[in-house]
């Protein structure tokens, strides 16, 4: 076993939970205002929910692909080559997304409202199927050569697996949203969101499920199996107290189920980063796709002081912003007027 | 304008289109960067004024600039994601190559700067009255001090492709043995105090143009105004919200701090631009001779030359106007040694590096110097310009107010641009310069010679036109519409004046501290 390498890999898992865990629920929150969301109050009161937090929720990303750069510079390569086309769309997502969210409150015009109610919502939906894809196609693989480079044309990643991958980001996302908004606001956004739970939630959560057991039924071993069932152990109990309004147990629920899905899928995969479905003999593996040692060990150290920091001025931010919203603080509207004499 | 790939037939070449993306989405970002950069320490400087002083003119002041600096902040963000995945996507063999050393700045950039600055300024949008006020301070510091941050580390990974340093060729391609070589690396050490002191630039024309608008448009109504004796008497007019005494203070404080950072910043830019220029005389040889249009060795610093700076064999150039010794001067600090033209160094890089690459092509050593010439002139003429603005501005403002000319009033706007202008051709030229590398080599052996790559094989190999297009174009097309809407936003908020950012005041503060702020 390489250590080093070994240590990315998970580090790298990590920083997948961490994005799908912190951003899953922005990306959730902004599908929901086009989807749950029924008046303007509601919908001011959904994205401000999110507005402290979105951003630095975003740089796991960010950090999840720089990461993979520097750790593991061939599944970089082949991955973002080969799904060009995704990735664009992920792109253009966020753009949008990002956009909307800090632009939709600085005009007052029912047209700019609802433009950017769609940019939001749309760029969160994109980005959640983009990314569900991605995550989906390295699990399972591609059409890769010997050199790591894609046999095929454009379209070769639309797969059944790159659509359940989609899918199942995207249903997770919403219950994610959803039991969050609980626990973030009270009043109609509040029963709202404990209603798309209970109904929801068993037909949302079906693609993630079979995708965590398609990966078993394929590399899984006793140890994997073991984490399903952990996995669906927090779902049942997420949901349970779900229904019970127990907002924070739900809440903690879902996140053990999240964390423990992906864990059984990392942990069934490995060593392989990212399979060919050509030849297993071109599969990507931790000991030919990663950096130098030298390279992973500087990174180790950098990771081993910062992340610990991010983990605990993150945790204060959220400990900052820990009340609930209700519709009945919402501030007036505050046209801005130009400064001269009429 | 990109040239040297261009004889490739009729079908459209995946490389131009992944350059000219390059090239366009990088350069827009780097229209918001440079005012983030820029703008930051100025409104963190102006809270820190407001929570020392308890001076309400400076929250005022903080209020507004920090508006105008979010509305662009998040802009660059979205933008910058880009960045960081075209890497990947279009240029997956470069990454393959440079991944030992390249990733690793990028990584720390996201670890020890990205998530510094996103978390530190949502605090800071949504911790107003939230926060106690120097913990509400210290937020804004820390998010301020992760831009500056980030900005190092992209320029260290930038400036390990113009020079390569901390590495071992290993099966001939770079893995990285010394990443505090990396990271002291003489090129990026200056590339990022130059960028710095440019970003001070653009956000200094900023402050002055805004402020130069506003305290005109207060002479226009008639609210202040200027006596016989030249002595500015300043008015209010109660009916128009924010037009109190206290306005013209902001404007006018903004105005000339403004025009002190900005020859602040200019002068730090043409101190470490010469440092840089020397360096480059050692490292990229050719860039300097193309900068120059220099095809025969020489002393003199051009000035103006005409004829086609472009033609690749230097015949049609007549320089018109040159300064003898002052290029040696810049590269050597003395008169008198010669610096080697192009026709001398493209012989001395084919003897190096070859003359094909690795699919037969043919190389062509010579930027396009029509490009590199204008860049390097562009760039210092709009710095020289903009600072001399500067200067002009603290003179006539130096009683307290602005001129009633209307035309004075348009300049300062319009001077908001040169700084920008400034940072592009810099930024074009550096990189436009490099070519035909991406990864470029250094052929006085002061850095790790043998590490280079040709940008034609940094392509992604599997890249279709394509799809190459497909993100061209939507890209572009929706940079382009943002550009539109967030200068809309900008003049909305310039417009709306102190007003347009401060709560009315007859609506009680929110004293019911248990709930979140609103903020958007
Ligand atoms: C407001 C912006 C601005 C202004 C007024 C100047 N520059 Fe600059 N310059 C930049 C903004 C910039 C930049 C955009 O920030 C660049 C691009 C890459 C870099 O490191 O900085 C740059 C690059 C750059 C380079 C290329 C470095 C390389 O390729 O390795 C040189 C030699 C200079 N500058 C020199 C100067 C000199 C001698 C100046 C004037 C006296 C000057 N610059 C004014
Ligand atoms: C923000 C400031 C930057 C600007 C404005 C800029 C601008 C450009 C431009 C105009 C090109 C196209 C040149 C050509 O095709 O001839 C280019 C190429 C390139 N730049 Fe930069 N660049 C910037 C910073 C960076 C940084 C920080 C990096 C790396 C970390 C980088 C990496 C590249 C690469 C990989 C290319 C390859 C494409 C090519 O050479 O055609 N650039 N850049
Ligand atoms: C091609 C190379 C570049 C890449 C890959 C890149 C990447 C990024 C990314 C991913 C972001 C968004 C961060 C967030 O979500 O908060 C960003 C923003 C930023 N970048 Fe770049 N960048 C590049 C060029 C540059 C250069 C040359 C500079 C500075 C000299 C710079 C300075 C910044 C700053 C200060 C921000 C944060 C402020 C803002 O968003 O406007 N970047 N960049």
């Amino acid at each position: 076993m390489e250590l080093l390498p070994t240590i990315w890999f998970i580090a790298i898992g990590l920083l997948w939970i961490g994005y799908l865990l912190l951003e899953g629920f922005d990306l959730g929150v902004g599908m929901h205002m086009l989807v749950s969301g029924r008046t303007e109050g509601q919908r001011r009161v959904m994205l401000n929910t999110i507005g402290p937090v979105w951003d630095g929720n975003e740089v796991w990303l960010l950090t999840a692909g720089a990461a993979t750069f520097a750790a593991f510079p061939f599944w970089y390569a082949s991955l973002f080559s080969t799904l060009y086309i995704p990735l664009v769309l992920v792109l253009l997502g966020l753009i949008f997304r990002a956009v909307g969210i800090e632009y939709r409150g600085k005009g007052n015009s029912q047209r700019w409202l609802t433009f950017w109610t769609w940019a939001i919502g749309l760029g969160s939906f994109v980005t959640a199927f983009g990314i569900g894809a991605a995550l989906a196609l390295t699990t399972t693989g591609l059409p890769l050569d010997e050199n790591g480079n894609r046999v095929g044309g454009p379209f070769v990643w639309l797969t059944p697996y790159a659509v359940l991958g989609g899918l199942a980001v995207i249903g997770f996302c919403l219950v994610h949203a959803a039991v969050f908004l609980g626990l973030k606001t009270d009043g109609s956004v509040r029963e709202r969101s404990r209603g798309f739970v209970v109904r929801v939630a068993p037909f949302a959560l079906l693609p993630i499920v079979v995708w965590v057991l398609a990966i078993q039924f394929t590399s899984g071993t006793i140890v994997t199996w073991a984490i399903v069932v952990v996995a669906v152990l927090a779902v049942v109990f997420g949901y349970v107290n779900a229904r019970r309004g127990r907002e924070g147990l739900a809440f903690i629920g879902i996140a053990a189920f999240l964390f423990a899905g992906c864990a059984s899928i990392f942990a069934a995969v490995y060593p392989v980063v990212l399979p060919s479905t050509i030849d297993h003999a071109f599969d990507l593996t931790i000991s030919n796709a990663a950096s130098g040692d030298y390279t992973l060990t500087v990174m180790t150290w950098v990771t081993a002081f910062g992340l610990p920091l991010v983990l605990l001025y993150q945790g204060y931010t959220y400990w900052v912003f820990r009340k609930r919203l209700t519709e009945t603080h919402l501030p007036e509207p505050h046209p801005v007027e130009p400064a001269v004499v009429r | 304008m990109l040239e040297p790939t261009a004889e490739k037939g009729t079908t459209v070449d995946p490389l131009e289109i992944a350059r000219w993306q390059f090239g366009i989405t990088t350069v827009y970002h780097f229209w918001m960067v440079p005012l983030t950069l820029g703008l930051g320490p100025v409104v963190a400087i102006f809270q820190t004024l407001w929570v020392r002083t308890g001076n309400p003119q400076y929250l005022r002041m903080t209020k507004f600039w920090g508006k105008l600096y979010l509305i662009n902040f998040i802009m660059g963000v979205a933008t910058g994601i880009v960045q960081e995945f075209q890497f990947g996507m279009a240029w997956s063999e470069y990454s393959r190559f440079v991944g030992d050393v390249f990733g690793a700045p990028l990584a720390m950039e996201g670890l020890l700067a990205f998530f510094f600055e996103s978390t530190f300024l949502g605090l800071w949008i949504f911790g107003w009255d939230r926060l106690p006020k120097k913990l509400h301070l210290a937020a804004l510091w820390i998010g301020v001090a992760g831009s500056i941050v980030s900005a190092f580390f992209i320029i260290v990974a930038n400036s390990w492709m113009q020079h390569p340093v901390g590495v071992e060729l290993v099966d001939g391609r770079p893995v990285l043995v010394d990443i505090f070589a990396v990271l002291t690396n003489n090129t990026a050490l200056t590339a990022y105090s130059h960028t710095i002191f440019g970003a001070l630039g653009v956000g200094a024309a900023f402050l002055i143009g805004i402020g130069w608008y506003h305290l005109w448009q207060r002479r226009k109504d008639g609210i202040d105004t200027v006596d016989a004796s030249g002595r500015v008497v300043v008015g209010e007019n109660l009916a128009v919200p924010g037009r109190d005494r206290a306005d013209h203070g902001v404007w006018i404080k903004s105005l000339r701090i403004g025009a002190v950072v900005a020859i602040l910043g200019f002068g730090g830019v043409a101190l470490t631009g010469d440092l840089q220029a020397k360096l480059m005389f050692d490292q990229q040889p050719m860039k300097m001779a193309a900068a120059e249009a220099a095809c025969q060795d020489g002393t003199s610093f051009s000035i103006l030359a005409i004829g086609d700076v472009g033609a690749k064999d230097c015949s049609q150039v007549v320089g018109v106007l040159e300064v003898p010794g002052l290029l040696s001067f810049l590269a050597h600090g003395d008169f008198t040694t010669d610096i080697k033209g192009v026709n001398t160094l493209v012989p001395e890089y084919q003897a190096k590096y070859g003359t094909t690459t690795a699919d037969g092509t043919t190389v062509n050593y010579v930027p396009v110097m029509a490009v590199t010439y204008w860049g390097f002139r562009l760039m210092i003429g709009f710095g020289a310009l903009a600072a001399f603005a500067a200067v002009v501005a603290l003179w006539l403002t130096r009683k307290g107010t602005v001129p009633r000319s209307k035309w004075i009033m348009r300049l300062a706007l319009l001077g908001i641009l040169a700084p920008f202008a400034a940072n592009s051709a810099g930024w074009i030229f550096t990189e436009m310069g490099r070519q035909p590398f991406v990864v470029a080599p250094n052929p006085n052996p002061s850095g790790v010679d043998g590490v280079f790559m040709f940008t034609a094989s940094a392509v992604s190999s599997t890249a279709t036109a394509g799809e190459l297009l497909f993100s061209l174009i939507s890209l572009t097309l929706v940079y382009g519409a943002l550009m539109v809407v967030e200068v809309t936003l900008l003049v909305k908020f310039v417009r709306g004046g102190i007003a347009g950012v401060m709560p009315p005041e007859d609506t009680p503060a929110d004293d019911d501290t248990d709930v979140l702020a609103f903020a958007y």
